[in-house]
């Protein structure tokens, strides 16, 4: 296989790398491919579990603080919410793409490419669809949005009683699982199991 | 050719920047005289498209938008008929009064340190290719890897004016409203990922391919 460095243009005919090593371009130091150990079964299995954290992350408020007999508490949404009508229409938009959107576009639409995947069949418009899981990337912030919510709650407790709210424990756990998730996934394995799916003799759907 | 380098495009090979395949003049896919990935169709260039003139304009614009970012307020707090106004600054100088330092810490490298170095290295890897330079190009593509990696992180101060402004809603007690200075502070942000995005680290090394013009 032949593949360039991203980075820096070089060429290179790639042997096999052994499952759970890296190719380094040797001239400026990117990474060219990373084999990762049973990529699409993990992969799956991971996104499953966080398509059900984000749900849960969604519907049970973040955070709920208590002052003077006041009970308050928000979810993700509702902050998006609270800036559109503050006229922040732009901030509300960033928040909805980066912390909504775009995280659930990712899960579900991985977990749309990848089911068919492991039964070797592609699913219709799936090149496009990986294309953009892909180009989304850097627009899904959850991480960020986590260290967010620990700014606020140190922040908030000079104005009440901070209470976690249900949400933030399926919150933290689902950064964990799309950190994983990342990592195990392996997009070149990806890649040419939906070229293969081109070929004639494999099922299409 | 005498060296053993050679790249992608000196093979008159496009590399896609999605999917990584490389393909030869007549596997893209055409449409219109523009060139397609064959595998994922993603559009194809030898380069990113007027990649300088494009971070350029970026990363001035940014620059732009730095100073209300960090003169104007950030968010509007009211509590027992007291308004206070936050700027980004001083959100790093009450958490260093109240002695919480990790945390200072952290804001203050978040939203002030890494919009700057990130702009700073942009306009350094600008000029320097610019200038056809031939200096460390393996340590310049690696700052080029750090700042495409840490920009995201400068986000966190939206996402704390988003919930405290959801969270604290009590009418004449104690209210809190987003400001003019967090629209161009996200805007600093997604303007520096965007010059990022359309920075091409392959130009810092063609220069060292072609020392012969054709
Ligand atoms: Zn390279």
């Amino acid at each position: 296989m032949m593949i360039a460095c991203h980075e820096c243009d070089m060429l290179y005919r790639l042997e096999s790398v052994p499952e759970g090593s890296k190719a380094i371009c040797s001239r400026c130091g990117a990474l060219l491919y990373s084999h990762k150990k049973n990529s699409l079964d993990r992969t799956l299995s991971l996104i499953i579990a966080g398509l059900i954290l984000f749900f849960l992350s969604n519907m049970f408020p973040l955070i709920e603080m208590k002052n003077q007999g006041l009970m308050m508490k928000t979810t993700l949404s509702q902050g998006v919410k609270a800036l559109y009508n503050q006229d922040m229409q732009g901030l509300a938009a960033l928040v909805l793409i980066t912390c909504i959107l775009a995280p659930f576009f990712q899960l579900s639409g991985l977990f749309y490419v990848l089911l068919p995947l492991k039964y070797q069949r592609v699913a219709p418009k799936t090149p496009h669809i990986f294309r953009l899981i892909r180009k989304l990337q850097p627009w899904s912030m959850m991480e960020v949005f986590m260290l967010g919510i620990l700014v606020s709650i140190i922040k908030l407790a000079k104005m009440g009683t901070i209470i976690p709210g249900l949400s933030l424990y399926s919150f933290a756990a689902l950064i964990i699982i799309l950190a994983w998730a990342t990592a195990s996934l392996d997009p070149h394995i990806i890649w040419d199991k939906i070229s293969a799916g081109d070929n004639p003799g494999v099922k299409h759907d | 050719m005498t060296k053993n380098f050679l790249s992608a495009s000196h093979a008159s090979l496009l590399s896609c920047p999605v999917c990584h395949l490389l393909s030869k003049p007549g596997q893209h896919i055409v449409e219109k005289g523009k060139e397609y990935c064959p595998r994922c169709g993603e559009r194809l260039y030898i380069r990113k498209p007027e990649s300088l003139s494009r971070t350029w304009a970026l990363v001035l614009a940014a620059i732009i938008f730095y100073i209300p970012a960090n003169v104007l307020p950030i968010m509007k707090v009211t509590s027992m008929g007291n308004a206070e106004s936050d700027t980004i600054l001083s959100g790093v100088i009450y958490f260093i009064q109240t002695g919480m330092w990790p945390i200072a810490l952290v804001i203050f490298i978040a939203s002030v340190f890494v919009p700057i170095l990130k702009l700073l290295i942009l306009i350094f890897l600008l000029i320097t290719v610019q200038t056809r330079s031939k200096w460390r190009p393996r340590d310049r593509t690696r700052l080029y890897r750090m700042i495409e990696a840490i920009g995201r992180w400068s986000m966190v101060d939206i996402f704390v004016v988003t919930l405290m402004v959801a969270l604290v809603k009590l009418g004449a007690l104690a209210d809190i409203e987003a400001a003019q200075g967090a629209v161009f502070f996200a805007a600093v942000v997604v303007v520096t990922m965007f010059a990022a995005m359309s920075f091409d680290p392959r130009l810092i090394w063609d220069v060292l391919e072609k020392p012969q013009d054709p």
